[in-house]
């Protein structure tokens, strides 16, 4: 495998992006990115992007935002309907062919202006669940009664996977939810919002987006102090119907693990940090469990999606979290996850090493 | 080859019979059919596939957001990688592309890679009409859009009136030998084409591409999977894409700087000098009758200006022609938009392993597949060949 590191990141996160649109956002994010290391559009040999034209509102809608990057004179680019995560894994096989050594990654999401529970019922089977229009809430609670039924966890637990991201995410600029003094006894004194869940227990919703520069070997060493190189990263998933899958378990993101960690030559236990995108509590616990993170690992230190979630670029988000951690010496090796669809059916696993 | 990492080989294709509305199949009865079709002519079983990467052009077509979660059961990829790809009308080709760069870059050895549109689902007016604030939309369609841009390229060219309905008879009569095209008019003659009612002047009716169901599906392999299969299989030699903004000063809409890069990219690598001479067979993105003598010249088969003259000369025609284009019918006679791509890779393939059936030209060697979205921004192309690069 060839070496390939996470070089600069740019992140910008709020509740929501009432007067920028998806240009005006990502423009900065990919002029941040790319200025970080000195490099412009013409030094980069691939660019790869994710979105989603059901939060633009707008068939094509990846077409202007083409604009933010600057493509004249043309560029090689591909574009992803799917977290951002997806295009950094897309982005890291380019480069493991040998014909460019520096990718572009960015994605952004802003769903802001619409109902997102309700918008994400059409990812369901188109012809039997989606006519029902079950929100994201519902759907993610179904997944935390039975976990709770299981017996795996109590709403104890879960309140304190709530508190940890709460007081991980202070100081953290985008994150949208943070507290140093917050108690499981306060998230448990809040209403539920769709049982078992409460408002704590359900990422904050966010508009943002998320750009990165991947470069391969001696390039990352020339443009940074500590390149974040990509030891291993693996994707799978799991059946649609959520009837027929157990939804206390991820096999998906077990797998992407193992498959991640055969490249890498370690795994989930030997990581310091790990960076999770969970649309709930319930979701974390089931990723600490089926991804196999160590006790002594210290899980989403920039609070993690919990603390603040944009659709389609939160797990490019958790990406660039982790690889932070590592960069700044904070952490040796980091595991970073994204997901997608409903109760965490695709799940994508990245493993990080500082020099 | 030109290109880095392993060689690749298409050990299968599938395709649907493309139609306005496949309505006994849901969309992952479709895709299954062209995957089933695809495994059958590679010789494989569902075990064999290492990763699934499909593609489709927006969501709003049927409705369905982020469709590769639905389908991934009716794909055969539980437990396995799926990637969903969208760069606008070139995806089919984009999505072949990725999936070949999952093999070259030595992640898998068997990628089954597919493309589909289902717009009997939703409506497509509609998903491309949707209001959005601060702008007016034309409502022009992409007729609309297109048209401006071909009036540029006809008096800049001073191509006579009548070459684009040449293109669209040539291509609706090929559709005739193609089973699974959309568009069967046996009884068509070249007047009523000239008389058919114009939408967007210069496009007539009988000039542009419509609206299908369908699907189609490859299965690439590496070089070891290419040597050990029974039946021909075509030999990737060279591929490409770029993408360019939608505007800015001094940008050639007729032939974008992102087309003749790409172009450039393609034969380099596949080891091509002269394009006209070496390709025996091309599927190129013809939505638009004119697009076919736009992108001759663009593609570098023919001089600037002087690309309709291969229509009129007959230089594109499968009778005779040095150089058939669009022997499968195109997109003018079958478009499943999402797919419409890949089928221009997949015709491609199918030609240089001698299995185009009526549509087949004889010996072919190196075909090229091609395709384009957004305002003419995007760019997917691939050279494949009946022997090793």
């Amino acid at each position: 495998m060839r070496e390939i590191a996470v070089v600069s990141s740019a992140i910008h996160q709020v509740e929501a992006l009432t007067f920028k649109t998806d240009v005006q956002l990502m423009v900065s994010l990919i002029n941040e990115a790319r200025d970080a290391v000195d490099l412009v559009q013409a030094d980069v040999g691939f660019t790869c992007s994710g979105s989603s034209d059901f939060l633009a509102g707008q068939g094509f809608s990846f077409v202007q935002t083409l604009d933010a990057v600057g493509a004249s004179p043309p560029i090689n680019e591909s574009h992803v309907e799917m977290d951002g995560a997806f295009a950094l894994y897309e982005a890291w096989v380019k480069l493991q062919i040998g014909e460019i050594d520096i990718a572009l990654v960015y994605s952004y999401g802003k769903s802001s202006p619409g109902s997102r529970r309700d918008v994400l019922a059409v990812q369901l089977d188109p012809y039997t669940v989606a006519p029902l229009w079950p929100d994201a809430h519902a759907v993610a609670a179904l997944q935390a009664r039975l976990l709770i039924e299981s017996g795996a966890v109590t709403a104890e637990e879960l309140a304190a996977i709530a508190v940890r991201s709460q007081r991980n995410a202070v100081g953290n600029p985008n994150a949208l939810r943070a507290s140093a003094d917050v108690t499981v006894a306060d998230v448990l004194a809040t209403a539920v919002v769709a049982d078992p869940l409460r408002a704590a227990d359900l990422a904050a919703e966010a508009d943002g987006g998320c750009a990165m520069v991947l470069a391969a070997g001696d390039r990352a060493r020339e443009l940074c102090d500590r390149p974040v190189w990509i030891r291993g990263i693996d994707h799978r998933i799991d059946a649609h119907g959520l009837g027929v899958r157990d939804l206390v378990t991820a096999p998906s993101a077990t797998l992407a693990t193992i498959h991640a960690a055969d490249r890498a030559g370690f795994g989930a236990d030997s990581v310091d940090i790990a960076e999770l995108h969970a649309a709930s509590t319930a979701q974390a616990h089931i990723l600490t469990v089926g991804i196999g993170l160590g006790h002594d690992v210290r899980i989403d230190p920039s609070g993690g999606s919990l603390a603040g979630d944009t659709l389609m670029a939160a797990g490019l988000m958790r990406m660039a979290e982790a690889a932070r951690q590592v960069a700044s010496g904070d952490a040796d090796r980091a595991l970073a996850h994204a997901s997608s669809g409903p109760c965490l059916q695709q799940n994508l696993v990245c493993l990080l090493e500082g020099d | 080859m030109g290109s880095l990492g392993e060689h690749i080989a298409v050990l299968g294709v599938g395709q649907t019979k493309y139609q306005s509305t496949r309505g006994d199949v849901s969309i992952a009865g479709l895709v299954r059919e062209a995957a089933l079709r695809a495994l059958e002519d590679a010789s494989c079983t569902w075990a064999d596939i290492d990763a699934v990467v499909i593609g489709k052009a927006p969501d709003f077509f049927e409705g369905l957001m982020m469709p590769e979660l639905f389908l991934a059961d009716a794909l055969g990829c539980v437990g396995k990688p799926i990637l969903r790809v969208h760069t606008a009308g070139s995806v089919g080709g984009s999505t072949a592309l990725v999936a070949t760069s999952l093999i070259q870059g030595r992640i898998h050895q068997r990628v089954l890679t597919l493309g589909f549109e289902k717009q009997s689902e939703s409506n497509a007016t509609w998903a491309l009409s949707l209001p959005q604030p601060f702008s007016v939309s034309i409502n022009a369609g992409a007729g609309g859009y297109f048209s401006p841009i071909i009036r540029r390229y006809m008096a800049r060219s001073g191509a006579p009136e009548l070459i684009g309905c040449m293109v669209a008879y040539k291509d609706r009569q090929n559709a005739l030998l193609n089973p699974y095209a959309h568009i069967h008019q046996p009884d068509l003659t070249f007047d009523q084409v000239v008389e058919a009612p114009m939408l967007w002047d210069p496009i007539r009716f009988s000039e542009t591409c419509p609206s299908s169901d369908g699907a189609c599906a490859m299965v690439l392999g590496d070089e070891a999977a290419g040597d050990a299969a029974d039946g021909p299989v075509a030999w990737v030699h060279g591929t490409a894409m770029r993408s360019e903004a939608n505007n800015f000063p001094g940008r050639d809409e007729v032939s974008p700087q992102a087309s003749r890069d790409c172009a450039a990219e393609v034969f380099a690598k596949a080891g091509i000098v002269n394009p006209r001479s070496e390709i025996d067979v091309a599927e190129m993105y013809v939505p638009f009758s004119w697009y076919e003598p736009m992108w001759l010249e663009s593609l570098g088969f023919a001089e600037k200006d002087k690309g309709w003259e291969m229509v009129e000369d007959g230089s594109t025609e499968i009778d005779g022609g040095d150089l058939p284009v669009n022997c499968s019918g195109g997109v003018l006679s079958s478009n499943p938009i999402g797919a419409s791509g890949m089928i221009r890779f997949a015709e491609a393939a199918l030609q240089v392993r001698g299995m185009a059936g009526e549509h087949q030209v004889d010996g072919a060697q190196k075909a090229f597949g091609h395709a384009y979205g957004g305002g003419a921004q995007y760019f997917a192309m691939w050279v494949v060949g009946a022997s090793k690069p």
